[in-house]
């Protein structure tokens, strides 16, 4: 990603803070002191989230938040546990479907289209937009079955040669091909942890999605493994739009080209990530960064 | 004394737990505070209790089980001599109307005067050896305690004490159900043993004839009996295969129906009612089976124009499943509803739909679980009598047509042992080689079910 240093020339539409309009304000949920700061949208958005607001019956878990993902960026959610990150990342891809009191307003669009669309079908939607879960979850399958499950059932090969050739792209894309090609056939339950993750990123890419989501996708494995999985990550960026959660700033900084940080359900911040680690503009972007706070 | 002596083994332990518990307490104030016991007053009160308990009920229960022999060996010291030379199986008839005379019970007004003597003697030699007894309990009731409340101190490990002698219960409690197990299967094996005496192994695991009724005189007009094994236990797979294949996929469907799709309302509404049919006694399924289904399918048969008998394989299959498809539904809705959410976000986030989910790693995930209820079912379905006594009838057919009436191995049990009985007939002891076979049937199905959910849980979690 191209940053020009010329504001007018600037792939990112700037938003300076706005001036607060304290006689608006009263009907507006977003707090006038967490309105979001920084560079919030990008030029040639992949997904484009605008006015988003998740409640989960009365309980408001997100407040009007305003955000895009570029093409082959990286984008870091960070905040204390309870800001809404993980809801925000599961609803790029309508994964709180699953939950019966959860409602979602305002748009999220993938390419220009409207997901909550009520004529957006969310079985394409969600192979177009993968996720990886914070703890490894691979089925109870073979090595092979695990990343064979996506492209079996959304049909998209046609013989046994060609989903072989996917399962080994994208084993060789996850990094993991090499430590598995002898025992496709075992199960996948008996990798190690840092494996099982790397499994399920592979069985996320195997369907060739657009944008993976990853849901802190280090917090249960040891710094080797994590060290790879953030390998893979920066590698994965080339061709896939990511979106991470993570609670380790570190990880933020060195895999993400932005950085997104929220606050009780508020966007504060976002921003280039050396700038939102170097240089925050908000004082609780400075505060949580460090170590002040959450 | 003696009908008192455990009410008062009790009074004794309430008496030593509170004794024990306030010594603990009055050390505790000497130290300043329970704290600085190494247990709780509580736990110091259960050590003296057990004290007092144990000994005496261990002599109890030893007494209880030497005291007819105990008695009975003093006895023969003081019987004539022509008494002495008899056969132990005479000499336990003798010893059986001398107890009768001297308690009073069936037959006991015997003329015989050496018997009479002999009652008297059993009487006074009874009350002097439960005196004797009494006093031992009552002395083991009271010595060991006071010497446990003196050995009360501030580090006496009462807790530790008190938790061993609980996983000693335990470990009781458990031998219970083993040696019982043993037990049943070794009295099986054994009268087994004798019909094999008098029918060739062979003859009955192989053999096509079930015909269980032997002329019992010579001038009988009676079968000589046949005791092939083969068309009873095809009867018994036959249904129970039935039963199967109604329980299975009804069961298996409603419980992925309850705990994938039905919302939270409905399935606390419907699991219970589905698990009344498992409380339904057999005996009404039976008569349900019997005067309605029977008839029904022999109408339908008839209507149809195949014969069929009004006793039939199938009326007792169905019904017989029927009654099965809670133990199905039940066990396998939970068991789905165990599979963790992640495995289902997982499944979904790659864009599969709820349908697939379930069906590529929901049941897969489940599979061991719902492998056990489905063998648990066919136990059942193996054991179950009381509807095939009436729907299915008792006529040993060798045959595969589910129209005909078939009997099963449990329903030949029944009628075996039901009326008179001599145990040195074939006929008799034809149910326990029936048995031990069908015991050896459902335990060769529990170690399949063992080893397919151990493979499976190895390779799923």
């Amino acid at each position: 990603m191209e940053i020009a240093t010329n504001p007018t020339d600037t792939p990112f539409s700037i938003i300076m803070p706005k001036p607060i309009d304290h006689e608006n304000s009263s009907d507006q949920i977003v707090q006038p002191d967490r309105e979001t700061v920084g560079i919030p949208f990008v030029k040639h958005p992949r997904m484009s989230c605008r006015d988003v607001v998740v409640r989960y019956g009365d309980k408001q878990a997100i407040n009007s938040i305003s955000i895009d993902v570029g093409k082959n960026e990286a984008l870091a959610m960070i905040g204390p546990s309870g800001c809404g990150k993980s809801t925000f990342l599961r609803c790029l891809n309508r994964m709180n479907d699953t939950i019966p009191s959860c409602r979602v307003e305002g748009s999220i669009c993938l390419d220009g289209i409207d997901i909550y669309d009520p004529a957006t079908d969310v079985v394409p939607l969600r192979a177009r937009v993968g996720m990886v879960f914070q703890k490894p979850n691979p089925f109870p399958k073979s090595i092979y079955d695990n990343v064979a499950y996506g492209p079996q059932i959304h049909g998209l090969t046609s013989t046994k040669a060609e989903l072989d050739t996917i399962v080994e792209t994208s084993l060789s894309k996850a990094g993991l091909w090499d430590e598995v090609k002898d025992r496709l056939q075992e199960p996948g339950t008996g990798l190690s942890g840092g494996q099982q993750q790397r499994l399920c990123i592979a069985r996320a890419i195997a369907v060739s999605p657009e944008v993976i989501l990853m849901d802190e996708p280090c917090s249960a494995l040891d710094p080797i493994a994590t060290a790879k999985v953030e390998e893979l990550i920066a590698e994965l960026r080339t061709q896939y739009s990511i979106v991470i959660v993570t609670h380790a700033m570190q990880q933020a900084a060195r895999v993400s080209q932005r950085t997104a940080y929220f606050h009780l359900g508020d966007l504060v911040e976002v921003g280039a990530t050396d700038k939102v680690f170097t240089n925050p503009l908000h004082k609780l972007t400075e505060d949580y960064i460090t170590g002040r706070f959450g | 004394m003696y009908p008192y002596i455990l009410p008062c083994i009790v009074i004794l332990s309430v008496a030593f737990y509170l004794l024990g518990a306030r010594r603990a307490n009055s050390i505790a104030v000497f130290y300043g505070g329970t704290k600085n016991l190494h247990s709780l007053p509580s736990h110091y009160g259960l050590y003296s209790a057990i004290c007092c308990a144990l000994p005496p009920i261990l002599v109890f229960v030893l007494w209880r089980i030497f005291e007819e022999t105990f008695i009975t060996s003093s006895l023969s010291q003081s019987l004539p001599q022509e008494y002495l030379t008899l056969s132990a199986n005479e000499l336990t008839l003798v010893y059986n109307e001398i107890k009768n005379v001297a308690l009073g019970g069936f037959g006991a007004n015997s003329s015989n005067q050496v018997i009479k003597d002999a009652a008297t003697l059993y009487l006074a030699n009874l009350h002097s050896a439960r005196n004797l007894v009494c006093a031992l309990i009552v002395v083991l009731g009271i010595i060991p305690p006071l010497f446990a409340l003196k050995h009360i101190s501030k580090d006496l490990r009462a807790r530790n004490i008190v938790e061993n002698i609980g996983m000693a219960v335990l470990i009781a409690c458990s031998a219970v159900a083993i040696l019982t197990t043993v037990g049943i299967v070794l009295s099986v094996i054994f009268e087994a043993l004798h019909f094999f005496k008098a029918v060739p192994v062979s003859d009955f695991l192989f053999g096509l004839k079930w015909s269980p009724q032997v002329a019992m005189r010579a001038d009988q007009a009676g079968s000589s009996g046949a005791f092939g094994a083969v068309p009873v236990f095809l009867g018994t797979f036959l249904i129970a295969s039935i039963a199967m294949s109604v329980a299975i996929p009804i069961g298996l469907l409603s419980a992925i129906y309850l705990s994938e799709y039905a919302t939270n309302r409905t399935r606390t509404l419907v699991k219970p009612i589905l698990e009344i049919l498992a409380g339904i006694p057999t005996v009404v399924y039976g008569f349900f089976a019997a005067l309605t289904v029977a008839p029904l399918i022999r109408d339908i048969g008839t209507a149809l124009g195949c014969s069929v008998s009004s006793e039939s394989a199938l009326a007792a299959g169905l019904v017989m499943g029927i009654m099965i498809i809670p133990f199905v539904s039940s066990l396998s809705d939970d068991v789905i509803h165990a599979v963790p959410q992640t495995m289902r976000d997982g499944s979904l986030a790659l864009g599969a739909t709820h349908f697939e989910t379930i069906r590529n790693v929901i049941i897969p995930a489940a599979l061991p679980g719902i492998v056990g209820s489905i063998l648990l079912a066919i136990s059942r379905a193996l054991g179950e009598t009381m509807i095939v006594v009436m729907a299915a009838g008792l006529s040993a057919n060798l045959t595969f047509n589910p129209l005909t009436a078939v009997t099963t191995v449990t329903v030949q049990i029944v009628t075996l042992l039901v009326g008179d009985q001599e145990f040195d007939s074939p006929k008799t002891l034809a149910a326990f080689a029936l048995g031990l076979l069908l015991f050896i049937f459902t335990l060769i199905l529990n170690i399949i079910a063992l080893k397919i959910v151990r493979r499976y849980r190895e390779q799923y979690e």
